[in-house]
């Protein structure tokens, strides 16, 4: 027996592939062909009215129904998603939060029809609201009520559905929102601490150690795996000293710093994009090459989702990734290949210290939850030093900013794109579906039981849980629970960030575009104005929130509103402010849908701007868009926002008559 | 290049009571070149008194506080019950521009924004540009235009100590928005720095006895500087919303109690005498004999004249025309 080997392998982490679009039935089929290759747990996609607690119809549903994920309404749903899945063995992770709660009643209810208990399940629901917030969007109530949600959760799962993850602490979204590690360990782990507090005011205090043992994390995994990796044992040694110190739990079982993981999207590229593969396998070193602290659980990326949807055959060699690195390679047989590096301790020493100093500035703001406009800012700022980096050339990335001659990739030249494109159809589909399903259930049982939900929502001493898995069973429908919570607990508009970004540092090449609109301002009679729109359900508004600082940072006046609008609101805006030029963000794949009838309002209402659309638009949209009256379309290659202000500056001008610029 | 309706078309517009009006209005007063060319003038001079056939028929309320109060959502529940009560609302934001590079990001109406397909309701965010002080050099000129044909036309500002004064020159009443634990509005007050405004606002009362608290210290403040009648309402803009009807009560008792033609009248000379002074600077000004002398002459003038006209008068004065 030697101190350098494993008297026995260990088991491989938990495999999953992100999933699901379409219909239920769909996904259903997409996840059974999934497990039948070797992947070990299910990871379900909401689309993103299932995710902000719209039902398909809605004004906010349209063009986003079925599109980023599977669209799951009811227990119908639940049920055809999960049909022939023996849910009783399965290991189910869902990707949903502010209507956490109701997909997990949902996920019961399913369960309870297959005859399986709650005790039985094990999976794990997302339900991190502070990180919606400051990065993702799919946030639908309040801070207060949102965090009761999820208290309301832990505290039910520990003792009804003890093998349930309730909640996964999220540092994966901060990471693609610009965090540094120290950012992304600090936030997530005031995060922890947050959701700590609030359920340690409503369970049994003899529960805390299980609560705190039920916390799992979900983390990201960028490029540079050596401090990636540094970074996780960082976020080991700070978890359990909080659970230690802050909530006096010893059990060291209950201490362990559990995580999943789905490596870097924001870094990889839509040029030369066969080049993502090596960076997704680099980001999986990151996670899994030390014993003691690796991922439970592992989802990858495809290569190619900086260009759309993945295909099927896109999201296997993702699967075969992890197999080849589980399976074939000898990394599973050490005990921790970096216990003694000096190194990695003075990497992980570092970190702790960095990650505590901001810890301390989030409690000085009152905790996560009062810190979130601080955070926000500080997250913009970050990414807008990123992109600074990049765009000087001082980070590289290669096909980007370096080496960016390519021969044509086969990858991505086929009748499709290479990419997945889901039908049109569905929408209509799932509303159909839907008015089928309100006809054929007990109108009085569900009116009964969203009565019992408003009532219980209002009362801030009861458990949430019940009362939704009673309407669940009842039949109620996604929105229908969403928006008796909406009624109770109010809506809610997360901060922008970009109020209170700091000012950019001038540079030369920056001076010359400032000159320009300047120019262009004097020229127009008034200073060159800008609405930034996120129209949709789309809240990955990075892309938004960096054109709206640094077009501010030039001289221009920018309206931005933040995300989740419908074209007529942006339309309103338009007019009412006045706008020389509109910019529209979205990556969720409801372009197509959403901008024409934003560039039809416009026309309608005389507003006379142009205007200009970035986000995830796959080659083949860019011509339709460009027909219905779209001036110029960006995409994730185009990472040079110095042109792109050019550019918009350019259209203004031109649009009003205003010279050409010198 | 789009036509643009004329200033005096826009006027008659706005005094038929057409709030459609309104974003080409803004546009009109916002352009360098129409204030020129006096486009904004002749807009100005449809909307005045002497063509109204007296003052404008809107409430004009001045909302400021220091940023992060919860301006933007107090106003949000605002402009609600204005129109649940069917009243139309026009809000000017003004937000502080960048001094590095003079954009600014506007982003307000998110707070506030309510149904975009009703036309009672408008909202422009416009940055303070140069202007010290706060105000947008074509705010004045918008909340006057706008009162001719909105029930109620809200100015809004950041700021704490000199906001509320230049707030002033527009309003008929001027409402200071504070949060609990602000102890630089309590000094301010106190010491005089901050004129005391016609309604004191305080925020965030499902704080809860914190909250209670900043109300009643802000009342004993007024009442050591020998103010007790001065309003002290507490809101809350989240759920449960809480206070609005309150606020709405004290500003229309407020406008209840004015004399609004004096008010108006005072304001359009002050408004005046700072265009002047914006536009030729100090030198100028001190050739009037200086900001009151300035003032006292245009107690003279028609009181029905608009404020360019006005401004005119005192050029012609100070020989700068």
């Amino acid at each position: 027996m030697s101190d350098h080997r494993l008297a026995e392998r260990d088991r491989p982490w938990m495999m999953r592939t992100y999933a699901g679009h379409s219909t239920a039935r769909k996904s259903n089929e997409l996840y059974r062909g999934n497990l039948a290759k070797g992947q070990t747990g299910l990871s379900v996609a909401f689309d993103l009215p299932t995710q902000t607690g719209y039902d398909a119809g809605h004004e906010l549903a349209r063009g986003e129904v079925g599109k980023v994920g599977v669209p799951i309404a009811h227990r119908g749903d639940m049920a055809a998603l999960m049909d022939g899945i023996p849910l009783g063995e399965m290991n189910t992770s869902m990707t949903i939060n502010a209507t956490a709660a109701w997909l997990l009643g949902l996920y019961i209810v399913a369960a309870e029809e297959q005859g399986v208990e709650a005790r039985a399940l094990q999976g794990t629901t997302q339900n991190d609201i502070i990180k919606e917030f400051l990065a993702r969007g799919t946030y639908a109530f309040p801070p207060g009520p949102s965090m009761r949600l999820i208290a309301d959760t832990v505290a039910y799962t520990v003792t009804e559905v003890p093998k349930w993850n309730p909640i996964n602490i999220c540092s994966y979204h901060l990471q693609e929102a610009g965090a540094t590690p120290v950012q992304e360990i600090a936030y997530a782990l005031s995060n922890a601490i947050a959701v700590l507090d609030a359920t340690r005011q409503r369970v049994d205090p003899e529960l805390m150690g299980q609560v705190f043992a039920r916390l799992s994390f979900f983390v990201n995994a960028g490029v540079r795996f050596v401090e990636e990796h540094a970074k996780l044992r960082a976020m080991g040694e700070l978890w359990e000293q909080i659970g230690r110190e802050r909530y006096g739990v010893a059990d060291p079982k209950h201490l362990r710093f559990r995580y999943g993981v789905q490596v870097n999207s924001l870094g990889l590229t839509e040029s030369q994009p066969e080049n993502n593969v090596q960076r997704i396998v680099l980001e999986a070193l990151g996670v899994t090459l030390g014993r003691n602290a690796r991922a439970r659980a592992i989802q990858l990326p495809a290569w190619n989702e900086a260009l759309g949807l993945p295909r099927p055959w896109d999201q296997q060699w993702s699967l075969r990734i992890q197999q080849v690195l589980a399976y074939e390679t000898d990394l599973l047989e050490y005990p921790d290949i970096f216990e003694g590096s000096k190194v990695m301790d003075g990497l992980v020493a570092e970190l702790v210290e960095g990650a505590r100093a901001e810890m301390a500035v989030v409690e000085e703001h009152g905790g996560a939850v009062e810190a979130v406009p601080y955070m926000k800012a500080a997250l913009v700022d970050s990414h807008r030093e990123r992109r600074n980096r990049i765009e000087a050339g001082e980070q590289v990335v290669v096909g980007i900013n370096r080496y960016a001659e390519s021969e044509p990739s086969p990858l991505s030249t086929g009748e499709d794109g290479g990419i997945l494109v889901v039908d049109p159809g569905v929408e209509a589909e799932q509303v159909e579906a839907l008015e089928r399903w309100r006809a054929q259930r007990d109108a009085d049982a569900v009116e009964r039981a969203l009565d019992e939900l408003r009532r219980v929502a209002a009362d801030d001493a009861k458990n949430i849980l019940p009362a939704t898995i009673e309407a669940a069973r009842a039949g109620a429908t996604t929105g229908e629970w969403a928006h008796a919570l909406r009624e109770a607990f109010g809506e809610y508009r997360a901060p922008t960030g970009v109020g209170e970004a700091a000012a950019g540092v001038p540079s030369c090449e920056q001076d010359a575009l400032r000159d320009e609109v300047e120019r262009v301002s004097e020229a127009l009679g008034r200073r060159v104005k800008l609405l930034v729109g996120k129209p949709g359900l789309d809240g990955h508004s990075n892309g938004a929130e960096q054109i709206a600082v640094r077009a501010r940072d030039l001289g221009m006046d920018v309206v931005y509103e933040g995300i989740r609008l419908t074209p007529s609101q942006i339309v309103t805006s338009a007019l009412q402010e006045g706008v020389h030029v509109v910019g529209l963000s979205i990556l969720s794949g409801s372009h197509l849908e959403l901008i024409p009838d934003v560039v039809a309002g416009l026309r309608d209402a005389g507003v006379d701007a142009p205007v200009v659309v970035g986000g995830i638009i796959p080659q083949a949209d860019v011509e339709p868009l460009r027909e219905a009256g779209v001036a110029a379309v960006y995409t994730p290659k185009d990472f040079d926002l110095g042109r792109i202000m050019g550019d918009i500056v350019a259209l203004v001008a031109q649009r009003n008559g205003a010279a050409a610029g010198a | 290049m789009t036509l643009t309706p004329s200033g005096a078309e826009l006027g008659r517009r706005l005094r038929e009571g057409d709030v459609g009006a309104a974003p080409t209005v803004l546009n009109l007063v916002e352009s360098r070149p129409a204030r020129e060319s006096g486009e904004v003038q002749a807009l100005l001079h449809e909307v005045a008194p002497g063509a109204l056939g007296g003052e404008a028929p809107a409430h004009v309320i001045g909302i400021t506080g220091p940023p992060g109060v919860g301006k933007s959502s107090l106003l949000g529940e605002l402009v609600g019950a204005w129109r649940a009560d069917g009243r139309s609302v026009a809000v000017l934001a003004v937000d502080p521009s960048s001094k590095r590079s003079g954009g600014a990001l506007l982003g307000d109406r998110a707070r506030i924004a309510s149904d975009p397909a009703d036309r009672g309701t408008f909202i422009r965010s416009t940055a303070a540009g140069e202007r010290l002080g706060g105000l947008a050099p074509a705010t004045r000129a918008a909340a006057q235009a706008l009162s001719a044909a909105f029930d109620v036309v809200v100015v809004e500002t950041v700021g704490v100590g000199q906001s509320e004064t230049e707030v002033a020159e527009v309003a008929d009443t001027v409402a200071v928005v504070v949060q609990p634990g602000s102890g630089d509005v309590l000094q301010f007050l106190k010491s005089g720095i901050m004129e005391i405004p016609d309604v004191l606002v305080v925020t965030k009362v499902d704080l809860g006895t914190v909250a209670q608290r900043a109300r009643r210290d802000l009342v004993a403040a007024l009442r050591s500087i020998g103010d007790n009648a001065t309003p002290v309402v507490a809101v809350s803009s989240v759920a449960p919303v809480q206070g609005i009807d309150d606020l709405i009560a004290a500003l229309d008792a407020h406008r209840a109690e004015l004399d609004v033609g004096a008010r108006r009248l005072d304001a359009r000379r002050a408004g005046a005498v700072a265009d002047f002074h914006a536009e030729h600077g100090d030198r100028a000004l001190r050739a009037l004999g200086g900001r009151r002398a300035a003032l006292k002459a245009l107690g003279e003038a028609d009181p029905a004249l608009e404020v360019p006209a006005l401004t005119r008068a005192l050029e012609e004065r100070a020989g700068v025309a």
